[in-house]
């Protein structure tokens, strides 16, 4: 299965997103959260998240997902971080966070490969919840 | 010139007070359009830097630089961290394993740094970054030492044109970044990123014209 990341300023935001994701999909789905600093900040680290995008690397690779600015610039810095052959098989999705994870994580639980899942993430951007 | 591998970390060290003693300033400036957390975030930053210093003692300029912007990478945790952390990294690789470092080592590792800035943040001049202080103050840096100018001397320079371009972001939209979100409300607000650049080579400038 595609492991899936969640970057977010705020632990809480990417501890709970996880919990949501998890609530649709089976236990072993490979799924870390990477929110806030070390010491407890809002912020991002690039080193936590590049340990959470190791902790979920498997060999149908990792989607990761990131809230707003400096998330993607961590997460860019992480994936310079990672070794080469890691590396080659992560993707950052350009996705809403909560939405594209849920999508991501149902996805991947039936196992599609890492271009499906993060264009699913990317999908639920289009998805209307007011009609 | 020339600078020592201890006078480098003592640079270093010099930049972290001045951060520190500009905390409050700068988390100032980011409460007004950002999250009010530059000030705080460099400061922490550079706490983190000045405890790994002493065991950098004997190292090359390179290793010192490169383990600087990996402290900052891993503590700062705002953008500034991702975006310092580059600059330092990309200085250490551009001076590689030498223990001095001469005027033109000096130029280089700030060519790569502002490179490694701009690659990282994707922004261009006018966007309202730290690159609307650095890249004026490159350009004077480097003219100054094509003129043939002391590595203080371009640097005072460098510094002047980095100050104007702190000016210049008064008057601008943001376009990255959080400040970016309040469009034209960024207007009449100086960038805490461009201000933190600018004071980080005003102290460089210091140090280097202030020692012996």
């Amino acid at each position: 299965m595609v492991g899936i990341v969640i970057v977010s300023h705020s632990a809480e935001v990417a501890e709970g997103t996880k919990k949501l994701a998890q609530q649709m999909t089976p236990p072993e789905l490979p799924l870390a959260a990477a929110g806030g600093t070390r010491d407890g900040r809002l912020g991002t680290d690039a080193t936590l998240i590049q340990e959470a995008i190791q902790s979920v690397a498997g060999p149908d690779g990792v989607v990761v997902l990131a809230d707003l600015g400096s998330a993607v610039l961590s997460t860019e810095m992480a994936l310079e971080l990672l070794p080469a052959e890691v590396r080659e098989r992560v993707v950052l999705a350009d996705a809403p966070l909560v939405e594209g994870a849920v999508a991501a994580a149902v996805e991947s639980s039936l196992g599609k490969s890492l271009v499906e899942v993060k264009a699913a993430a990317e999908a639920a951007r289009n998805l209307s919840k007011v009609s | 010139m020339p600078l020592t591998a201890q006078e480098l970390m003592d640079m270093i060290r010099a930049i972290g007070q001045t951060l520190e003693e500009n905390k409050a300033f700068l988390t100032e400036l980011d409460s007004a359009i950002g999250d009010a957390d530059h000030g705080i975030n460099m400061a922490k930053g550079f706490h983190a830097v000045e405890e790994k210093l002493p065991d950098l003692t004997g190292k090359d300029a390179g290793t010192i630089l490169k383990t600087v912007g990996m402290t900052l990478v891993s503590t700062v945790g705002g953008a500034a961290g991702p975006l310092y952390g580059t600059a330092f990294m990309r200085a250490g690789m551009a001076v590689g394993s030498k223990e001095v470092l001469d005027t033109r080592d000096l130029v280089r590792a700030l060519e790569a740094a502002i490179q490694g800035i701009k690659q990282r943040g994707k922004a261009e001049r006018g966007d309202k970054t730290m690159i609307d202080a650095l890249e004026p103050a490159y350009e004077a840096i480097e003219k100054e030492i094509a003129a043939g100018k002391e590595a203080g001397a371009a640097l005072a320079a460098g510094v002047a044109a980095a100050e104007a371009g702190v000016e210049y972001t008064k008057g601008i939209i943001a376009r990255k970044g959080r400040a970016s979100y309040l469009g034209e409300r960024s207007i009449g607000h100086q960038d805490p990123g461009a201000t933190s650049s600018y004071l980080i080579l005003k102290t460089m400038a210091e140090f280097l014209s202030g020692r012996k």
